[in-house]
């Protein structure tokens, strides 16, 4: 007798809990054609929650109540806890790949090569949580007896659309550099590609990232993008994965975003032409320093 | 009974007399109102828990949500008891009474402020003529553990200081161990002490343990003359919920019916979003009726729901979601 399989529900990552959609909404999510499955139709490959205005709110929420004690802890236990993302990522590798296959339709070098560089890349983050502040920060001359001394704070609740096209090694390099400095950040995942977020979602459940700091929605981001863009209780909003979005005008977004002086970290490419980068290419910090603040303090010099 | 003397004589009697009439006895003792208490229709539970959860499913939504949203925040009785509460800290408190939403002049006030007693002169001092009640605690609030004449005390100099409202304890003792007597006894003594302030009884109902115990506390204390009936002091859990509110509402629609006058209901701690308080207007309108939907009939006990609802009030105004630092800030720092 053959036996039944047992099929994942794939849920959305509120507040370290996975709920389903309070929509009750899902949807059917696809393999890429690849080699020879091109000409045939694509293949079913599971039913994601599709999130709603409602799940946002609830994820900014969880989000804002996370991120104090995130931010307090000592960097370098953020540190800790981020190589440790990274450490289980690779005891979940054979998963992470057949899922990159799936959803980018890549070869298995290639996806194998893909979910390397994306647990490196947690790995590169992870190494900067106690350095960022040392390269950024520093001591200002001023003309008078004080110490004048200058250091980088995470500006708090961060949105992300992430990347449509990479959906891991994208998704890790939007979110690695807003959490490393203690921000808590709500993404919304690839719409076509959710499945390896809300894998990635679970690695961070079972690792030691705090419940909240790192919320997954799946779904369509030209539906929930507007209400985190214009939500008074974020305070950025990363627009990398506008690109390629469907419906996502990203300029409508940052208008939106400008009523509460929200960050905006605008998509690549010039122009109303937004493109999604060359996610293979080393990083440099400029996704990091997108969502600190500066915090200067004057402090009179004793004789 | 140790108490029967330290009791005003003309509350007493007062209350005694109504409630003989209504009992049909000549002599009110704790054996005719254990007959008339326990003589009433003992609550189906597993019925009350689903009438409530269907109550709840209800969806409110645009202009009803609207309105909804506005009422009750006019029903609340803004409330700070703790042990910590400074003068300051009333006074924060009585400031976001008289602004809630420094955004939004057309919000509406709570009802009241809700202070233990040696703080009703400053909420008072800081409300002045503005139309928001002060309701102080007492009756050696919230165990109610106290001689009577320490009661009515804590109660006389509430009510000396300028409270509108005297929010007291019944001895759940007593009642739970079918003293009914004394109960009504130290309700009709209170009543009597608060001169104009309307009195609220609070039953406690977290330590009624039964719905049976919160349908007679109910209808006892508004035979006493309470002139609300509330669920409990927010120290004890579970403390407000929807079925507890629910029995109440009933008590007093039929009360209503029975005695021509009219009794207000208060549900007190654990409610704490808009869309918990939304449950319990609808509850009030369907079970005890449109009348009840007044801010002299209904109240909120709540220190955080307020937030929630000025929150909520500001998403639909500005159509986007709006997070805590759009809030007054009502509990300021312990330093003045």
């Amino acid at each position: 007798m053959s036996r039944v399989d047992v099929k994942k529900t794939y849920k959305l990552y509120i507040g370290g809990k996975f709920p389903r959609s309070e929509s009750g909404r899902s949807y059917e999510v696809y393999a890429a054609p690849s080699g020879r499955s091109r000409s045939t139709a694509p293949r079913f490959l599971a039913n994601a929650a599709q999130g709603s205005r409602k799940d946002a709110r609830d994820a900014v929420t969880a989000a804002r109540a996370a991120q104090p004690g995130w931010a307090g802890a000592t960097a370098y236990n953020r540190g800790q806890v981020l190589y440790r993302v990274a450490e289980v990522m690779e005891s979940r590798r054979p998963q992470l790949v057949q899922e990159v296959r799936d959803a980018e339709g890549l070869s298995p070098a290639a996806a194998e090569a893909v979910v390397s560089q994306a647990i490196d890349r947690w790995v590169w983050y992870a190494g900067w949580s106690d350095k960022y502040v040392q390269i950024l920060g520093g001591l200002n001359p001023v003309a008078g007896p004080y110490f004048n001394i200058s250091a980088s704070e995470p500006t708090g609740v961060v949105a992300v659309l992430a990347p449509q096209e990479s959906s891991l090694l994208g998704l890790v390099s939007v979110i690695a550099p807003v959490i490393v400095s203690g921000n808590a950040v709500v993404v919304v995942t690839s719409a076509e590609r959710p499945l390896p977020a809300i894998t990635l979602a679970e690695c961070l459940a079972t690792s030691d990232v705090p419940g909240g700091v790192v919320n997954v929605i799946s779904g369509r981001a030209a539906e929930i993008a507007p209400w985190l863009a214009s939500h008074r209780d974020v305070n950025a909003i990363d627009l990398t994965g506008a690109a390629g979005a469907e419906g996502v005008d990203w300029a409508t977004l940052e208008e939106a975003s400008a009523d509460n002086l929200k960050r905006v970290l605008r998509p690549g490419g010039s122009g109303a032409e937004a493109v999604e980068p060359d996610w293979t290419a080393t990083p440099d910090l400029s996704r990091l320093t997108a969502f600190l603040e500066t915090k200067t303090v004057w402090h009179p010099k004793g004789r | 009974m140790s108490t029967s003397t330290d009791l005003p004589v003309a509350a007493a009697t007062d209350a005694t007399a109504r409630a003989r009439d209504l009992l049909g006895v000549t002599r009110l003792t704790n054996q005719a109102l254990t007959r008339w208490l326990h003589g009433l229709p003992g609550v189906d539970q597993v019925g009350c828990e689903a009438r409530a959860a269907g109550l709840g499913t209800r969806s409110i939504k645009t202009t009803s949500k609207q309105w909804a949203i506005d009422l009750a925040i006019s029903m609340i009785d803004l409330t700070t008891l703790e042990g910590a509460d400074t003068k300051g800290r009333v006074r924060g408190l009585a400031a976001k009474a008289l602004l809630p939403d420094p955004s939004d002049l057309s919000t509406p006030r709570p009802a009241a402020v809700c202070v233990y007693g040696d703080m009703v002169e400053t909420a008072k001092a800081a409300l002045g003529d503005s139309g928001v009640k002060v309701a102080a605690v007492a009756t050696a609030f919230p165990s109610g553990r106290a001689s009577m004449a320490v009661k009515l005390a804590d109660t006389k100099d509430a009510v000396k200081a300028g409270a509108d409202e005297i929010d007291m304890v019944i001895d759940r003792g007593a009642f739970l161990s079918g003293d009914y007597l004394t109960v009504f006894n130290q309700i009709a003594a209170v009543k009597q002490v608060c001169g104009d302030a309307r009195l609220k009884v609070i039953m406690e109902t977290g330590e009624l343990v039964t719905y049976d115990n919160v349908r007679r506390a109910s209808w006892l204390s508004m035979l006493a003359g309470g002139d609300f009936i509330k669920t409990s002091t927010g120290k004890i859990q579970p403390a407000a919920t929807l079925p507890v509110t629910l029995i109440m509402l009933e008590a007093v629609r039929d009360w209503r019916d029975l005695t021509n006058r009219q009794v207000g209901v208060k549900p007190a701690g654990g409610i704490k979003t808009s869309k918990d308080a939304i449950k319990f207007l609808v509850t009030v309108s369907e079970i005890a009726g449109e009348d009840w939907l007044d801010n002299h009939w209904f109240r909120f006990g709540a220190s955080s729901l307020l937030n929630d609802l000025l929150l909520q009030r500001q998403r639909m105004s500005t159509g986007a979601y709006s997070g805590g630092s759009y809030i007054a800030d009502d509990s300021p720092s312990t330093a003045y």
